[in-house]
């Protein structure tokens, strides 16, 4: 007997905004929740279990939220499972999620990944002193800039190929209602006069600090059957992790995320990524990472991911569309941008994504990372069922 | 067995199992430091490296750690390299060895690592634990975890389902079993002590401490070739109930005994249980919902009443309960792990030893 054949039919998502002060956190994960049980026509009772995620407590100040969060999420009685995987738990949270469909544990399973920052203040959440170690510096952006001038040293990319990335999803973002950052007035020019936060990432350059929560309804093959609108199909996932640190390190490539690629690759029989995949919503916290990552997932040669960028491939009407929701870098909530990526890439694969839809996508990856770029989960979705 | 194969129901066991000696304060290592030994003994046990690992899942909380991401450092401990297929659950390490549990079903992996970990020593867990609460209505009053287990208690008396010297010889009968478990905090004779919350004396109450623990998890033929007596987990299950206290019957536990009805534990009798039950109180609760009788052995490893490292304490009852099948000395076991406040969660496992 092998594994059932996983399902997307019920995406729900809200508008993420730096604060969501109308709504409680119990509040914003509902509303998320709700969206995707009425996408599926389906009611709290069709749920079997709830599995949620979240980056850092002290990102809320609230420990295991999961507990209080119960009720809102029609939990009681039913199994209730906390993902915790720094960066990347927003895919993580799906995967343990399918993972309970594919394993005939149960039917149908609500997944939900949420972060409310203006709770609290994440950038020092992220930064608490640690006796005996050095300290940090302060945000993502100051641990991640090193890695992505490595990555121009090593690539000769030239210097304006972030704020293109940028740019581009600025763009795309105007055509997702979902997203934060709507810059109407948004040019390439005011991305490249826009301040230097961490050399040499720009404040266009980076992801906002956002309120927000995204849920998905996985199903077995039966329930795919009786939804109302077409599913979105698991061909692969997985999940990789290496250390933060270590000798011989490859922050600009690394290990983790060409294996988990090559994992998922292998599940849903991609040959040649380039070729079978139709695009991408990849986690890019900070602009340069869409070149990094395209070499990393294995579309592009070492130092040449780049060029992709700069040729105008990953533009939402390329050859290979990136972040046609306007990605990480116009919404980010941080528990939940993974499982916006993959929430994303299935809405794709349906058919599904309104104005930010590519034509005729059939295969779509849907990417997160995490930690120290130590935190890999990726899934590709399809428009068909998977063949075994 | 081929990657696309996924193995019978039933056919996924605990094949080893190690913990720390639980100290009150392990004031001389880090969480990585307490770790390590544990995770190097449960390999040995197996004779597997961690490269033969098919996945890895751990559970263990930022707020016991105080910093974000804390379980980037025990992952170093491991040995993640090359790097390796890995999740973690923010709660006890029951839940990840549920997690692993199904990936295991799922065939993906035929083998597995789960470890969990808690410090309370370098804060006050009393305090700590009140941030678990509504963050709107509860937590703001700081009513600790000590409070509100007296509440149970008080409901429980009140319903005249226990009194105090009924509880104070379920303290006293843990901690005597525990003079048999060397891992144990607290062992023997130990005094019911003063009120620290009416009705709860300091006996009725779990030691504070720190530890760790870890099991390896292998399905079907793998179990039997790493293990001379697997415990297979016939059947898995959790449940959650309502956050707010005034919305639960707090004498009773229906998430306990829906997930032991959904791991089948009442298909059978089962010889042994061990309960993770921190307060007294909460053992009388767990007896009436998981439906064990007096002839069933309950916590003859001292339970949490003995040792309560918080993240690991659950997980250390299925431990337990798997190494007392492989020593012979249980056919059929139920484990129980719980979270939130007042048993608000519960995990309950059903374990058995092959035919003797």
């Amino acid at each position: 007997m092998s594994k059932e054949p996983v399902a997307v039919v019920g995406i729900g998502q809200t508008k993420h905004v730096a604060a969501r002060r109308d709504v409680s956190i119990a509040g914003l994960v509902r509303e998320a929740a709700r969206r995707a049980l009425d996408d599926a026509e389906l009611t709290w009772s069709d749920i079997d279990a709830v599995v949620i995620g979240k980056a850092p407590d002290f990102f809320e100040g609230v420990m295991m939220p999961e507990l209080y969060l119960a009720d809102a999420l029609g939990a009681v009685g039913k199994p209730m499972l906390r993902v915790h995987t720094a960066g990347s738990v927003g895919g993580s949270t799906a995967l343990v999620a399918a993972g309970l469909v594919a394993a005939r544990v149960h039917t149908t399973v609500l997944t939900l990944a949420f972060e409310k920052q203006s709770e609290s203040n994440a950038m020092w959440g992220l930064s608490l002193p640690i006796p005996f170690q050095q300290p940090l510096l302060a945000g993502a952006g100051g641990f991640f800039a090193p890695h992505v001038r490595a990555y121009m040293r090593r690539s000769g990319a030239p210097d304006t190929v972030g704020s293109l990335v940028a740019y581009k999803d600025r763009r795309n973002a105007l055509k997702n209602p979902y997203a934060h950052l709507h810059e109407h007035d948004i040019t390439l020019a005011k991305v490249q006069a826009s301040p230097m936060l961490w050399d040499p990432i720009r404040y266009s350059e980076t992801c906002p600090s956002s309120d927000g929560a995204c849920a998905l309804v996985l199903t077995d093959r039966a329930g795919a059957a009786r939804a109302p609108r077409p599913p979105a199909w698991m061909h692969g996932g997985a999940m990789r992790s290496e250390p933060t640190l270590f000798a011989g390190k490859d922050f600009v490539s690394p290990r983790a995320g060409r294996d988990c690629a090559a994992d998922v690759y292998r599940q849903a029989g991609i040959a040649d990524p380039r070729r079978d995949i139709d695009a991408v919503e990849m986690y890019v916290p900070f602009s340069w990472y869409e070149p990094m990552w395209l070499e990393n997932l294995g579309f592009a040669e070492e130092g040449e991911g780049w060029k992709l960028t700069e040729s105008g491939v990953t533009e939402l009407d390329g050859d290979l569309p990136v972040n046609m929701s306007g990605g990480v870098l116009s919404a980010n909530p941080i528990g939940a941008s993974g499982l916006i990526r993959f929430a994303e890439a299935a809405l794709q694969v349906r058919g599904q994504a309104g104005e930010h839809q590519v034509e005729r996508a059939r295969r779509v990856l849907g990417h997160a990372y995490g930690g120290g770029s130590q935190f890999f989960s990726m899934w590709l979705v399809g428009s068909r069922p998977p063949e075994s | 067995m081929t990657r696309a194969d996924v193995p019978a129901p039933g056919r996924i066991a605990v094949v080893a199992f190690a913990q720390t000696d639980h100290r009150s304060a392990d004031e001389g290592h880090s969480e990585v430091e307490m770790l390590m030994p544990v995770l190097h003994e449960v390999l040995d046990r197996t004779g597997l490296k961690t490269a033969d690992i098919g996945f890895t899942c751990s559970g263990s909380s930022d707020y016991l750690a105080g910093r974000a991401f804390s379980f980037t450092l025990a992952l170093d401990g491991v040995g993640a390299w090359p790097p390796i297929s890995e999740s973690h659950v923010e709660t006890d390490g029951a839940w990840a060895l549920y997690e692993a549990w199904t990936k295991l079903l799922t065939g993906e992996a035929d083998t597995a690592l789960v470890y969990s970990y808690g410090k309370s020593s370098p804060g006050s867990v009393r305090d700590v634990l009140t941030r678990q609460l509504d963050p709107y209505y509860v937590a703001p009053l700081w009513p600790d975890a000590v409070a509100l287990a007296a509440l149970q208690t008080q409901a429980l008396i009140d319903a005249g389902e226990t009194d105090e010297p009924a509880l104070a010889a379920i303290a006293a009968r843990n901690r005597a079993a525990a003079t048999a478990n060397s891992h144990a905090q607290l062992r023997g004779s130990v005094p019911q002590g003063q009120y620290v919350v009416r009705p709860l004396r300091t006996g009725d109450c779990p030691p504070v401490g720190d530890g760790a623990a870890a099991v390896i998890l292998a399905a079907g033929d793998r179990a039997r070739e790493l293990c001379p007596r697997p415990a297979w987990i016939r059947g898995i299950d959790h449940r959650i109930e309502a956050h707010a206290l005034g919305l639960r019957d707090l004498t009773d536990s229906p998430s306990a005994r829906l997930a032991a009805e959904h791991a089948g534990a009442f298909e059978r009798p089962v010889d042994t249980a061990e309960l993770h039950a921190p307060f007294s109180a909460q053992e009388v609760v767990l007896r009436k919902a998981l439906r064990l009788g007096d002839d069933v052995c309950v916590n003859p490893s001292g339970g949490a009443l003995a040792a309560n490292p918080v993240m690991a304490a659950g997980l250390i009852r299925i431990g337990e309960a798997a190494a007392r099948i492989g020593r012979g000395e249980s056919d059929r076991a139920l484990a129980h792990a719980t979270s939130g406040p007042c048993l608000q969660q519960n995990l309950v496992a059903v374990l058995e030893g092959d035919p003797r």
